[in-house]
């Protein structure tokens, strides 16, 4: 199957993944690698702070995302990584046994200035949970090959 | 942690430094970024970067585990001088992150934060909300993050507050 390319990206997109089950393992051994605070590592001490239960660091909830858009559409299409992140929203937190599905809505899409072999894809990125609610949002740009550039990463 | 109304704009710390092995670069894309030039040297040669590099998520997990790891030792500190310690909360989320260099293997990245708003929280009157505008900078002083995050702290005289609630 030919990768996507800018060209296949038009604005109002969505790609769907999921839903991925978050387990109490993955948030505690996530935590204890890059996120040691105790709402992150231990349910009791949790309970004490102002999230009110074990829940996943923001990062690692970063991270599924990122995983989640691999495995959705990023690994089947000439992608060049990202410049960055325009803005997270950590919005409820995410608890053991949540259910997350991923929605990546084109918002709009810009070719790039100084190089042809490329666009700008921006993206809404959210993860919703087994309620329908939405637990995090992202807004990123991603960086795509075009058409005929022969710009396709292996 | 201090507490909120002892936090003043400008305040700067270096946060520690780490450095990216090949291993924990492969290692971390495995698990959550599995893009060719972040798992095989040989794809990384022909893609843009040139060479095997750390995902950006990577990069920024670092420096949360270093921020943590600042923030205990300063809380350390603080019992030790018999200070009271504030609690950090959660961070309702981050923006204006750029990823400015890749991360190659063996790069030593040197991570910073300082203090750029403060303002009291509206819904939550025990705690305030801080931005922090985070930099790591690699061995060549060159940049490759940078963002501003916030995070929640603790008001003085919360635990009082909530003893007279109660």
């Amino acid at each position: 199957m030919s990768k996507l390319l800018w060209e296949d990206f038009n604005p109002g997109r969505v790609f769907r993944h999921g839903p991925r089950r978050i387990t109490r393992e993955e948030i505690v051994g996530f935590a204890a690698e890059f996120d040691p605070q105790p709402m992150h590592l231990d349910e009791a001490a949790a309970r004490a702070t102002l999230l009110g239960g074990l829940s996943a660091s923001g990062w690692h909830a970063c991270c599924i995302l990122m995983r989640m858009c691999t495995d959705s559409f990023v690994l089947n299409s000439a992608s060049m990584g990202a410049p960055g992140v325009d803005e997270v929203r950590w919005l409820i937190p995410i608890r053991p046994g949540d259910e997350l599905t991923l929605h990546a809505t084109v918002l709009e899409t810009r070719a790039s200035k100084s190089r042809t072999d490329m666009g700008f894809v921006k993206f809404l990125f959210e993860l919703i949970n087994q309620s329908g609610v939405k637990a995090m949002t992202l807004t990123t740009s991603l960086m795509i090959g075009r058409r005929g550039s022969g710009s396709q990463p292996a | 942690m201090k507490f909120f109304e002892d936090i003043a704009i400008g305040e700067r710390a270096e946060l520690g430094a780490h450095t990216f092995t090949a291993d924990a670069i492969k290692a971390f894309a495995g698990r959550f970024d599995p893009q060719a030039f972040h798992l095989d040297e040989a794809a990384a040669a022909r893609s843009p970067f040139g060479a095997l590099c750390a995902s950006g998520w990577h990069t920024a997990a670092v420096w949360m585990r270093l921020m943590v790891e600042h923030q205990l030792r300063e809380d350390a500190a603080r019992r030790e001088r018999g200070e009271p310690v504030a609690q950090l909360g959660p961070s309702p989320g981050f923006r204006e992150l750029k990823w400015l260099r890749p991360v190659y293997v063996g790069d030593t990245i040197h991570y910073a934060m300082e203090i750029v708003e403060t303002r009291p929280s509206n819904s939550r009157p025990d705690w305030g909300l801080i931005t922090l505008r985070n930099t790591g900078v690699n061995q060549k002083g060159e940049p490759v993050i940078s963002f501003l995050s916030v995070a929640f702290v603790e008001r003085r005289g919360a635990k009082e507050r909530a003893r007279d609630r109660a």
